[in-house]
């Protein structure tokens, strides 16, 4: 097990900077082509939404909705509200946690 | 030729400190999420060594949650790496993105990449296509600092916390990237792409393997190529 342990690290260590790395190799240094900009500008919400919604109404590969859902739901609140970050996540957890006692 | 001017050193101190203070709720935030981490991996058989190893060398939440995962379901070490890879190649898109942003040699532009990690790229977004890469750096820094505490933390003392889903330490994830999604809906396009990526990433997760859905939704953002040939 120990061996496949550091193997895997070695493994997702070489995997991530090559990821992280090829964007900046192929496009660095240029200026932005006009058209890219607008793709640039929409990634961002299109990325961090589906992180989202992957990791609220699914579990796995499984759509699963259950007391995190909730909690995540009432941390959304808190943050619409422009309440601070760490309330939010606090409350989240609270309230996944207590959910998870009383069920 | 460079169309930006090249910010002075005051520029760029300001931009450092901006972006340390604009991460500092993230990084509280990765605090914890990494502190789930850490008890996750000692679960599933890490030593504790080896999960703040893997924090300080591969520094991507996801990909290690989702290749302890796969090994603690006995999975090998070849699906773990594959599984972490397809949950990072959301940092393709985002390196592309940032890529023309980032001076210097090939080389020294892909070790600039290593700084990105989801909240200092969103946050370094100018809006306009370029990215300001001292905010990306002066922000990556104490998130870095915080995700090895916070594994640290967790696996030297995660047998306090035997089950972490009892605690409902797997909401944090979630609400950390709700966070952002909220602070990039600027207007009825971003919101309409957060909603359709959103759903197609959904759609996707029952029959695509774990990290293509994400993927996928940055298909989503190329209605931003009709949006700039009508501006």
């Amino acid at each position: 097990m120990t061996a496949t342990v550091w193997w895997t690290i070695a493994g997702c260590t070489v995997v991530t900077a090559i990821i992280k790395g090829i964007g900046p190799v192929a496009l660095g240094g240029r200026d932005v082509p006009p058209r890219l900009t607008g793709v640039i500008t929409l990634m961002a919400p299109a990325l961090l939404a589906a992180l989202v919604v992957t990791s609220t109404f699914a579990t796995g590969d499984r759509w699963h909705v259950g007391a995190h859902t909730v909690g995540v739901a009432v941390g959304g609140v808190v943050l619409l509200r422009r309440g601070p970050l760490i309330v939010a996540v606090v409350l989240a957890v609270a309230v996944t946690a207590g959910l998870r006692a009383i069920t | 030729m460079s169309s930006t001017s090249v910010p002075g050193e005051g520029q760029r101190d300001a931009s450092l400190r901006a972006g340390f203070r604009a991460a500092l709720p993230y990084a509280a935030v990765g605090f914890l999420l990494s502190m789930s981490f850490g008890i996750l991996a000692r679960d599933s058989g890490f030593p504790a060594e080896a999960a703040i190893v893997m924090s300080a060398i591969v520094f991507a939440g996801s990909a290690q949650f989702a290749a302890v995962s796969i090994l603690a379901s006995g999975g090998t070490a070849g699906a773990a790496v594959a599984a972490a890879a397809l949950m990072n190649s959301r940092f393709l898109p985002m390196g592309i993105a940032l890529g023309p942003s980032l001076p210097g040699r090939a080389a020294w532009r892909a070790a600039q990449g290593q700084a990105v990690v989801d909240a200092s790229w969103a946050m370094s977004n100018r809006g306009d296509g370029t990215f300001d890469r001292w905010f990306l750096f002066g922000s990556t820094a104490p998130q870095y600092v915080t995700w090895i505490a916070g594994t640290t933390l967790g696996a030297l003392g995660g047998d306090l916390f035997s089950d972490p889903s009892r605690f409902g330490l797997d909401a944090i994830y979630p609400t950390f990237f709700l966070a952002l999604v909220i602070s990039e809906v600027k207007d009825r396009t971003t919101l309409v792409i957060a909603v359709v990526g959103g759903l197609l990433a959904l759609s996707l997760v029952e029959v695509a393997p774990a990290g293509l859905p994400v993927l996928a939704a940055s298909l989503v953002a190329l209605w931003g190529l009709r949006r700039g040939r009508a501006a």
